[in-house]
């Protein structure tokens, strides 16, 4: 039998690739589980269908009660004066930029120059979650909450090119040292990967509401179910006129703003 | 066969060992990033995708183009590339390991990128850029592999091939065709919601990529005894212009429908791109410099005075690839993001060490391209000049 | 090339070399050094002691796609039937406080980088 190079060099190619193969199989340990059962919290809010209402009659200009609860509450870095790298889940954009299919020359007063509070809109048809290659992001089937997991985003950013509305921010930095005071309850994010509000999955899994509705002292915004016919949200929605950002996307967002 | 490669005189090791030491640089940049994040790139919240994804683009194409060799020689049995479509075959080994390497080094966890199969997700037009991408790597690998081998011992290739360079044939069309629909796909980006983007990608591939495949011959005609031969490079010059011809006319299908209709979320980035929007035009020189060059390296494919001056011919499918590289890379990727989805016009600017990464992996891809040329050439007997 | 010999020694150098920090171990009868993780608080873990050596990363592995991807936020444990949020900065890290000494030691000690902590805090940490 001859043992030329050729099959030495196959050999240990063969050998070298199932070493990395083994090292990659032992970081992503898939076999095995606990064996001990799991459940939902029992005092959970629980909804078919989450939405959110923006009173924007109701909503101060220059107040960020809600943009400064919820960066808090989930440890959101503030980069300051680097908006490249910015990360925001909630912030003010000036109408004409949240609205753009509403151009209008000649607008109200009071909206013209008026600055609206934007976050993710929770599409009920997300053009996100459908191009992530790894289910990273995800619209929940029990209530629509569009869902990011931190551990699995390769953080490829196909989903912020496929937002219409801007709402995904990517961590460009470790974001640690730009948070002021790390709320402990919530993990930071590591760098490379997308984050974005989550509508305070964890606070309605604990029977809270999200952090910017109990923040906001005016009552400007009002979370509730839509399939439920006597929720808040379907009361404000059926007396007042109600608009939604970009509706001819298709997208189905349900995050509404009553002009 | 690999060891053909280890082969060579002082010229060759100089060449590979300044490839080598480019990569080096690379990787100690690449590894800066790792450690850094991305924020040491010049990308942004707004502009998310930049240089690593355009040439991931551009590559593509290039990769996709070796079909405009294989069909002729294969399918209608065109003897003159019988010589040169091992070469567009290794083009397109190298181009595939650059455009899979551009977005292992984009991805802000490339630890994680095992997730692709871990959790495959057939509604992500990404996870199907992995399967074909990947896909035809193994394809042109193993073809070239069996018909160089056979070509060694002088006999004819084994007859289970050919079906499998038969696939390999709407394979490529397909790389190119899933890479245009990552972009078209998307509602939020009007600027690539458009049906001509994969036909325009295919036709400036098929332009790009026989123009590089004539500069290698002539490289190599210079370099090495191979030589292709006049006849196959003026068959593929004539490839060359049909194509580029095509994808201008595309480009200006383009711009007639977002210019005409005047619809402002199609006008504007048009706008951002030839003239800027809000005083930020740091592309527009890059676009007219692509316009132009390409205009001009299309007229001087057509004429065929020109044409067949060999040195003419280089220059116009260098202007050509210069003209390509720009259009589909850098201009195509970020127009997409300029204005964001909120109406920032946020411009993009790639960083030195983002650079430095990129011309990394293209010394990969050179590095690569040079041995497996190495390798034919010397089963051809064909080294020195 | 008769250089058999040359090479068999050579590779005898050289895996006499790599095997150094074993055959000194056996030499010497004990390793020099093995960690000794402290545990704090007495009384039951969620699982038992045995489980929690072996597989507490596929424990975490579970409690992380429940509660992420499943909304579950409870585990019961087979080991006495109580209930436990499935958080390891709340849970984890509220019993075993001593997050240098408990986990990161062995962790140190195989090394094994746990990216677990780029994200989740540790609460005294912070304090």
């Amino acid at each position: 039998m001859s043992f030329n190079r050729r099959d030495f060099l196959k050999l240990t190619g063969l050998g070298a690739v199932s070493a990395v193969a083994a090292r990659a199989a032992a970081a992503f340990p898939f076999f095995g589980g606990a064996p001990g059962a799991v459940k939902a919290e029992t005092n959970a809010k629980t909804a078919k269908r989450w939405a959110m209402v923006v009173d924007l009659t109701k909503c101060k200009e220059n107040c960020t009660d809600c943009i400064d609860a919820c960066h808090t509450t989930h440890n959101v870095p503030d980069f300051g004066d680097d908006k490249r790298h910015e990360v925001k889940w909630i912030w003010k954009e000036p109408y004409k930029q949240s609205f753009p299919d509403q151009e209008n020359e000649f607008l109200k007063d009071d909206l013209s120059e008026r600055r609206v509070l934007v976050f993710c809109n929770h599409c009920q048809n997300p053009p996100c979650t459908r191009v992530c290659p790894t289910r990273a992001t995800w619209k929940r089937p029990e209530d629509g909450i569009v869902m990011m997991d931190w551990h699995r985003c390769i953080g490829c950013r196909y989903c912020m090119a496929a937002c219409p509305y801007g709402s995904r921010s990517f961590n460009w930095l470790d974001p640690r040292p730009h948070i002021k005071t790390i709320t402990p309850d919530y993990p930071t994010r590591t760098r490379g990967v997308v984050e974005k509000c989550n509508f305070c999955d964890s606070r309605l899994a604990q029977g809270q509401m999200p952090a910017c509705v109990e923040a906001c002292k005016d009552r400007a915004l009002i979370f509730g179910d839509l399939e439920a016919p006597d929720s808040p949200v379907r009361q404000i929605l059926r007396e007042r006129f109600s608009i939604r950002r970009k509706p001819e996307l298709g997208t189905q967002p349900q995050v509404y703003y009553v002009v | 066969m690999l060891e053909k490669a280890l082969q060579g005189g002082p010229k060759y090791w100089l060449w590979m060992i300044l490839l080598a030491a480019v990569i080096g640089a690379g990787s100690l940049c690449y590894y800066t990033q790792l450690i850094y994040g991305l924020g040491i790139t010049g990308m942004s919240r707004d502009v998310t995708w930049g240089l690593y994804i355009a040439q991931f683009t551009f590559l593509v194409g290039v990769a996709a183009s070796a079909v405009m060799v294989v069909l002729p020689y294969y399918l209608h049995n065109y003897k003159a590339f019988s010589k040169i479509t091992i070469l567009g075959e290794f083009i397109a080994i190298s181009a595939v390991i650059m455009c899979l390497l551009f977005v292992i080094v984009d991805i802000g966890q490339p630890m994680r990128a095992v997730n692709m199969v871990l959790y495959p997700s057939p509604r992500s037009i990404l996870f199907w850029d992995m399967v074909v991408l990947n896909g035809y790597l193994v394809l042109n690998v193993v073809i070239s592999r069996v018909t160089m081998g056979a070509e060694r011992k002088g006999v004819k290739p084994p007859a289970w091939i050919r079906p499998v360079i038969v696939l390999s044939i709407p394979w490529a069309v397909s790389i190119h065709t899933v890479t245009a629909f990552i972009y078209c796909g998307l509602g939020a980006r009007p600027f690539w919601l458009t049906a001509i983007l994969a036909p325009r990608f295919l036709a400036s591939a098929f332009s790009a990529g026989p123009a590089l495949l004539i500069l290698l011959c002539l490289l190599m005609r210079r370099l090495t005894k191979f030589d292709a031969g006049d006849e196959p490079i003026q068959k593929l010059s004539i490839i060359v212009a049909y194509a580029m011809a095509a994808n201008v006319f595309f480009v200006a299908l383009e711009l007639f429908t977002a210019l005409y209709s005047a619809s402002p979320e199609h006008i504007a980035p048009f706008q951002y791109m030839f003239l800027g929007l809000e005083g930020k035009h740091k592309l527009a020189p890059w676009v007219w410099t692509s316009q132009s060059m390409g205009i001009l390296a299309l007229v001087l494919l057509i004429v065929p005075r020109t044409r067949k001056n060999m040195r003419i011919l280089a220059l116009a499918c260098i202007g050509l690839n210069i003209a390509l590289w720009i259009d589909k890379g850098m201009a195509m990727v970020v127009t997409g993001f300029v204005p964001s989805p909120l109406g920032h016009v946020t411009e993009y600017t790639p960083t030195p060490p983002e650079i430095m990464i990129a011309i990394g992996i293209y010394a990969i891809g050179l590095f690569i391209l040079t041995g497996l040329c190495r390798i034919a050439l010397s089963l051809r007997g064909q080294l020195e000049a | 090339m008769h250089d058999g010999g040359k090479i068999m020694g050579g590779l005898a150098v050289f895996f006499a070399l790599l095997l150094f920090p074993v055959w000194n171990n056996l030499a010497q009868g004990k390793a020099d050094y093995r960690p000794n993780p402290q545990i704090l608080p007495k009384g039951n873990c969620v699982e038992s002691r045995e489980y929690m050596l072996s597989s507490h990363m596929d424990l975490l592995n579970t409690w992380r796609d429940q509660v992420v991807r499943q909304d579950k936020r409870i585990y019961v444990s087979t080991l006495d039937g109580k209930e436990h949020l499935m958080s390891l900065s709340k849970t984890c890290l509220g019993c075993h406080t001593n997050k240098a000494e408990f986990c990161d030691q062995c962790h140190t000690y195989m090394n094994v980088a746990p990216y677990c902590w780029d994200c989740h805090v540790d609460p005294q940490a912070n304090k």
